[in-house]
């Protein structure tokens, strides 16, 4: 039995032990094999019914906004309260990110391992949005990981490339849907022209990273490019309404030179052109390979590592299953010690995961999340939130965990902590942690004392 | 994914979020700069850009309002931007800033960058934060290591610098010993279980120990600080109040860093009223909460607002602008020697602008947060230049920006 590999396996790519359900012995016989039997699996989709796709959740955020702008424009007088429409959803936007949520934490719940949703969460961290953007970004966050990440988690890099630069919440959340050609028939009419927002977040943060070797002139080449690459309008003019649509009246005409290679204007096939391309780059392949290593193994990964994997990814065309079989079929990822702080995410789903409870609704372990500085789906910035663990081990940091254990270990009743510790560790737990546990002077102390222990903080 | 498991729901629920502002505090005061005097140095950190010809507006230079289009301030008419020296005027949106101005306790250093010329937020803040001439180091920032250069405290503590959120910026991380604040509520702890927390660190994980041990330090400031609760517009009101109450301790912390998010101003920035408004507006309350909190204190205060680099001086096609090179730096605070805009004016026609785009940079952002650390907190020019700001001995420390 090798415990202490089943607990790098739950840990350090997954989301940890069940409580009750026997998962750490399930992978202490074969650790990697553990792993490889989940990736064998595929991913799984999410199928929650109250699920919509992101077209008509636009939909409805725009009929709602619709109705907003009438009742502020009608004005009805101080103190009465506004009549809705029969049927008419108020909570639209926080209904659809709620729903999204609530199916990811059950997915994560129900995973023997959760190695393929750690991908889902890596992919989805590398190609985020924020909610704070705006209602359409809130609403359509759960559905970007839904419909263009999830899909694509083991399957090709370009695929999952393509779906996210046109999905309806990356379109929105980096501008491209009001970006417009200058020479394009609406940009001459209107005198509107180029947002070059989403096209420079491609180059550094999606494909090529920022020492990928490309100038402002190959960002404004591929925002060109992307000119016209939009949603669909509410009258469906131009398509299906809030799908994403190609629309040729704001597309810039003529062709482009990107990274010195020119790419003749051939409508929305330009754009994914070039994106196929940049999916192929070898400083994809090694930025990929990078963040990758770095996000499951260490701060600092074995150089070895980062370059077996840019190889792997070069050889199979950014095949990510292989791309992930490579990462736990090699000794690097194994041997190097468990010096990762799990990111508060993590960490909350780990607890929801031991402790053997999902709350009914998302918002307790949402609360949680961003107290702990990770609000899902809601990073600061288009890079993400950090992936290095010195940005989590800080003294906020590690007092908001605190606070969160102290909270959790308040509100749940658990019959053994020391069992839990088991389950989570066997013998690969410390003494001192053992110790610890067994002295509590309250099980909720105990319970506190188990999430906050260096076994369960680290991976 | 063999078995689907059934979850039992507790019978109570996890808590939600509180409002209660708590703090940790065991900070010293250093050993005050020259006079007695006991500084206090605050640094706004601007995360995604700020447009500087948009928190102030050259209203003079004939080519301003015709580049920055229909986002453009005007010196006259409804929400027109204050005036501050018959060249550069302020945005309307900010009269507490006006009036520190006027009170000569505000100042703005326009045309100014960092040595990054280049165009992504990350690497931009990356070299904003850590004080070094080009991106790649991020083990600490400037801040951090002009607070590890203060002298010791009276106790034997060392001086501490105060990371205002949950995650800590860049400018404050490093070798320093720093304390975190927070804005969320603090459960009752069952027993001791901090003692045995801290002790079972103490044996398998000294970095979470010292993590851990300096987010709590000793709540007593905490306690005097009661509540307060958060409304709509107090993203940036909020954490100054709290932030100004420990620094005006006489037992708190003497240098702060808060990082104030979403300067991006790519689309529908607007002009006197909009986005890039309401965000000056949050900013223009935060200098006005930390006047308050600070109260005696204030006299002996520079609060500094930076950003990792300006916008295109040129209105996008979208009513925006996007990264660009030069913008402006905002200092307030009672040891400021202000009602100044320190500018070497580029001018803004094209082949004035950078790259024929960017409000080019006539002034290192370096030289003037020098001068600040020279003249505020006592720290010679030989250190600035090979510690703080490793690579910048050529550029001499701004005269004059201490009252």
């Amino acid at each position: 039995m090798n415990e202490t590999g089943a607990v790098l396996a739950l840990q350090r790519f997954g989301l940890g032990a069940c409580g009750g359900a026997d998962t750490l012995r399930k992978a202490a016989s074969d650790p990697r094999g553990f792993l490889l039997a989940e990736l064998s699996m595929g991913a799984p989709l999410l199928a929650d019914t109250n699920l919509q796709p992101s077209s008509e959740i636009i939909a409805r955020v725009r009929a709602f906004q619709r109705v907003q702008r009438e009742q502020r424009a009608s004005a009805p007088p101080a103190g009465a309260a506004a009549a809705l429409p029969v049927g008419f959803d108020r909570n639209v936007i926080q209904d659809a990110f709620r729903a999204d949520a609530m199916a990811r934490l059950r997915i994560g719940c129900a995973a023997d391992c959760g190695f393929v949703e750690r991908l889902v969460w890596f992919w989805s961290n590398h190609f985020c949005v924020s909610a704070r953007k705006g209602q359409l970004v809130r609403a359509t966050a759960g559905a970007l990981e839904r419909e263009a990440i999830r899909p694509h988690v083991l399957g090709r890099f370009r695929d999952m490339l393509q779906a996210v630069e046109q999905h309806p919440a990356m379109l929105v959340f980096l501008d491209n849907t009001i970006s417009v050609g200058p020479r394009s028939r609406a940009g001459e009419r209107r005198g509107r022209g180029l947002n070059e927002n989403l096209a420079r977040e491609i180059l550094e943060l999606h494909t090529l990273g920022v020492d990928g070797g490309y100038t402002q002139e190959d960002v404004a080449a591929l925002a060109r490019m992307i000119t016209g690459w939009t949603i669909g309008d509410p009258e469906g003019r131009l398509g299906q309404t809030g799908a994403f649509v190609f629309n040729p009246n704001t597309h810039e005409p003529g062709a482009q030179q990107l990274l010195g290679k020119t790419y003749a204007d051939d409508g929305v096939r330009q754009g994914q052109a070039a994106l196929h391309d940049l999916a192929r780059h070898p400083a994809t392949a090694r930025f990929i390979a990078m963040k990758l290593s770095r996000h499951f193994v260490a701060d600092a990964p074995p150089p070895e590592l980062v370059d077996r994997l840019a190889r792997v990814y070069i050889e199979t065309d950014g095949d990510l299953r292989l791309l992930a079989v490579e990462l736990v079929s090699a000794d690097q990822a194994w041997t190097a010690a468990a010096s990762k702080l799990r990111t508060p995410a993590e960490f909350t789903l780990a607890t929801a995961r031991l402790i053997n409870v999902l709350p009914p609704r998302p918002q307790p372990l949402l609360n949680l999340m961003a107290q702990m500085g990770q609000p899902l789906w809601d990073p600061a910035g288009p890079n993400g939130f950090p992936d290095l663990s010195s940005a989590w081990a800080s003294p906020n940091g590690m007092k908001a965990r605190l606070d969160a254990s102290t909270r959790i270990a308040r509100a749940t009743v658990v019959e053994s902590p020391m069992t839990l510790l088991d389950e989570a560790f066997g013998a690969a737990a410390s003494a001192p942690t053992r110790q610890a546990v067994a002295r509590a002077e309250s099980r909720e102390q105990a319970l506190a004392l188990v999430l906050m222990s260096p076994e369960f903080q680290r991976r | 994914m063999t078995q689907p498991r059934v979850y039992a729901s507790t019978r109570r629920a996890f808590l939600a979020a509180g409002g209660a502002m708590f703090a940790w505090p065991f900070m010293t005061r250093f050993a005050g700069a020259a006079g007695g005097r006991d500084p206090r140095l605050v640094v706004l950190v601007l995360r995604g850009a700020l447009d500087g010809l948009g928190v102030s507006p050259p209203l003079a230079d004939p080519d301003y309002a015709n580049l920055h289009g229909a986002i453009a301030l005007s010196g006259s008419g409804e929400r027109a931007a204050f005036h501050l020296d018959g060249f550069f005027g302020l945005h309307p949106s900010m009269p507490g800033f006006a009036r520190m101005w006027r009170a000569q306790n505000a100042l703005i250093a326009h045309a100014v960058s960092t040595p990054y010329r280049n165009r992504s937020h990350f690497d931009g803040q990356d070299v904003l934060e850590s004080g070094y001439p080009a991106p790649g180091r991020v083990d600490s920032g400037w801040l951090n290591r002009a607070v590890s250069l203060l002298p010791k405290g009276e106790r034997t503590q060392p001086a501490r610098g105060l990371a205002v959120g949950a995650l800590t910026p860049l400018v404050i991380r490093g070798p320093a010993p720093i304390v975190g604040w927070s804005l969320a509520e603090a459960p009752n702890y069952p027993g001791d279980l901090i003692d045995r927390i801290m002790a079972l660190y103490d044996r398998t994980d000294p970095r979470l120990h010292e993590a851990l041990s300096q987010g709590l330090g000793v709540d007593a400031l905490a306690r005097q600080m009661g509540q307060t609760s958060m409304g709509p517009g107090q993203a940036m009101r909020a954490p100054a109040r709290g932030a100004a109450r420990l620094l005006a301790a006489d037992d708190g912390p003497r240098v702060a860093a808060l990082v104030f998010d979403g300067w991006d101003t790519h689309a529908n920035e607007g002009g006197p009223n909009g986005r890039l408004a309401q965000l000056l507006s949050g900013l223009d309350g935060a200098f006005e909460e930390f006047e308050t909190g600070l109260g005696v204190a204030w006299k002996d205060t520079v609060i500094v607002a930076i950003t990792e680099f300006g916008r295109t001086a040129r209105v996008n096609g979208t009513l925006g602008t996007d990264h660009g090179v030069a913008t402006a730096a905002l200092l307030a605070g009672g040891a400021v020697r202000g009602g100044r805009v320190l500018a070497d004016w580029p001018g803004l026609k094209d082949h004035e602008l950078h790259e024929g785009r960017d409000l080019r940079a006539t002034m290192d952002l370096r030289a003037l947060l020098k001068g600040v650390l020279r003249d505020h907190l006592d720290l010679p020019a030989g250190t600035l230049a090979n510690i703080v700001f490793p690579g910048s001995q050529y550029l001499a420390p701004m005269d004059g920006l201490i009252a």
